[in-house]
């Protein structure tokens, strides 16, 4: 079963002078990109840019378009990135879960079963 | 004094407050880390055991509804694990035992009702798959899919009847963290308590249609993100195990104090409860946490019938008749401290412990108030809280006197949990009514009036108020 683990990071920008938390750096995320690889359950996955490049679209009834800047996170948690990966269930997904670094220092993972049709 | 826990046989204790107050509610995981109990509408259940078998004939007699209970929860797990989904196996469970009510009363019972029941159960269930091919073919795919990613594991041990008992695996998906704290019990009782759902809803004193969309709300979840049927490795087990007896504790709990309704205690679900942590010891052996739960609750369930006076008014554990608490559930309760012990303790082994110290005691004057203490010591290294200091505080003003527990108290008052926990106003209330400090005993009694939760309780703080504040000053 495909789940989505939706990556978010603590705040949009870190406190001055604060340090990446423990076992959240550059090398943890590679060796976890590489341990999701070789465990053979990747599906997709991609780090999201920056939020301030983010650009919101809205239909309206008419079929009018609204572009605007944005969004911008209301609350400290941004989606940074995500992965898809393919486990039997649940508890398989959240032990993967626990083990990003995106899991730490303040940030979260949220865990979606991706909807078979 | 003398040492802390870890002797058994003298250890009894529990987890009361131990003040005057009354008996407070349970130690740890109290009231405060209750599952939200949903302040519904309350339409107050009797506290009777609610009937049971929905469709009874009346010549099905007794031993259908015995085997009913026992048969329930393990015919379930079986077929969860055979069919993997929960609501076919909810279906043809209940097919089953109607088909048993139709039977059994005109045949007799068979010798092993339950692989009859279970014969009947997968017959069913096969029916319902032919008729419904796509959803057949989908729960199929599911299988092969699940099996492909983890063989099944054996099966635990079967019983009797030859037939494994599966209901560990239930336990652990009831109490599954990904599911909402308030579900969990109700899941519970409704899968291996085997309650209907306006039983479950009376349980937890809501309307019948709202527990009948959240069970329908949980079991959806564990369908759809897959929440798995298994028993978790030995080395997840320190880490899940506590989930569960929490659900279990939570369900005791709400049956000791209610948190609404016009009575103390709620019998049915302080037992619901009983059972579950038997059928969990019988399939844990091995666990010490789980004997020590059951120990806790047998303990603490022993003083029902002097918790509550004539009219279900409440009664201080320092005014009960000691004569009426249940001698065979303390010895019960008593047997399985020791197994508690019998290793580094784990909470609630320590509130077993307590609860047995009290259990033993002929009066609170004799009551070993030092090795409570000692305990509550203990408890507060293994499983830190404010509302383990609270409890402490007013063992150690039972051992020192009211002042010393006092002390304890209002260094607690910044603690944000207590705040708004009756239990702690009460205490502190009582102790300052013992040091003659009459003004601000009403104050406190009045704040605890706000909180209290069922009517009993409030009668209680209400007399104790009036005692302090003579009507002639309104």
């Amino acid at each position: 079963m495909k789940y989505m683990l939706m990556i978010n990071s603590a705040a949009t920008e870190p406190e001055p002078g604060a340090f990446p938390a423990e076992g959240c750096e550059v090398s943890d995320w590679m060796a976890y990109d590489k341990a999701v690889k070789e465990a053979g359950i990747f599906v997709a996955g991609n780090s999201l840019a920056d939020l301030t490049t983010a650009t919101t679209v809205r239909v309206g009834p008419g079929g009018e378009r609204t572009v605007t800047d944005g969004p911008f996170a209301e609350t400290r948690e941004v989606l940074g990135g995500y992965y898809v990966i393919d486990v039997p269930d649940l508890d398989v997904a959240l032990d993967w879960a626990a083990r990003c670094p995106g899991a730490r220092g303040g940030g979260s993972i949220v865990v979606r079963p991706v909807a078979e049709f | 004094m003398k040492k802390p826990a870890a002797t058994p046989a003298r250890t009894p204790m529990e987890p009361q407050t131990a003040a005057p107050v009354e008996e407070a509610p349970a130690t740890t995981p109290a009231r405060t880390l209750m599952e939200p109990q949903t302040a519904a509408p309350v339409e107050e259940a009797p506290a009777t055991t609610p009937a049971r078998t929905p469709t009874t004939k009346p010549q099905a007699g007794a031993s259908v509804e015995a085997v009913f209970r026992e048969e329930h929860g393990r015919l379930l797990a079986a077929l969860v694990r055979r069919f993997g989904d929960l609501d076919l196996a909810e279906e043809v469970t209940a097919d089953a035992l109607e088909a048993a009510l139709v039977h059994w009363p005109v045949d007799g019972v068979p010798a092993r009702p339950g692989a009859w029941l279970m014969t009947t159960a997968r017959r069913r269930a096969v029916d319902r798959l032919r008729r419904d091919q796509a959803y057949a073919a989908r729960l199929a795919l599911l299988h092969v899919e699940a099996e492909r990613a983890a063989p099944a594991p054996p099966a635990d041990a079967a019983d009797a009847d030859g037939l494994p008992d599966e209901r560990l695996q239930l336990f652990f998906t009831c109490s599954h963290p990904a599911l909402a704290a308030e579900d969990r019990g109700a899941l519970m009782l409704r899968c291996l308590a085997g309650l209907s759902t306006p039983e479950v809803a009376r349980a937890f004193l809501v309307p019948a249609p709202t527990m009948a969309k959240r069970i329908v709300r949980a079991k959806k979840k564990i369908r759809e993100a897959r929440v798995p049927f298994r028993v978790p490795d030995a080395d997840e087990l320190p880490e899940r195990l506590p989930g569960v007896l929490q659900v279990i504790y939570s369900i005791f709990t709400e049956g000791y104090a209610a948190s609404s309704g016009p009575h103390l205690q709620r019998l049915d679900l302080a037992e619901e409860a009983i059972r579950l942590a038997r059928i969990l010891r019988r399939l844990l052996p091995a666990e010490r946490e789980v004997a020590g739960l059951l120990a806790l609750l047998l303990l603490i369930h022993a003083r029902r019938a002097a918790r509550t006076g004539p009219e279900g008014e409440l009664v201080l554990l320092e005014e009960q008749d000691r004569g009426r608490w249940d001698r065979s559930m303390i010895e019960e309760g008593l047997a399985l401290v020791p197994v508690a012990l019998a290793g580094p303790p784990g909470p609630y082994g320590v509130q077993a412990a307590i609860a047995a110290l009290h259990d033993e005691a002929a009066n609170v004057a004799t009551t070993d108030w030092p090795q409570i203490v000692a305990l509550y010591d203990v408890l507060l290294a293994l499983a830190p809280s404010p509302v383990v200091e609270l409890n402490r505080a007013a063992a150690v003003a039972l051992r020192d006197g009211p002042e010393q527990g006092l002390a304890l108290l209002d260094a607690l008052a910044g603690e944000p949990r207590l705040r708004e926990y009756a239990p702690y106003l009460t205490a502190r209330a009582d102790l300052l009514e013992r040091l003659g400090r009459r003004a601000e005993a009403a104050t406190a009694y009045r704040e605890a009036l706000r909180l209290v939760g069922n009517d009993p309780e409030r009668a209680h703080l209400r007399r104790r108020l009036s005692a302090l504040e003579p009507p002639d000053l309104a």
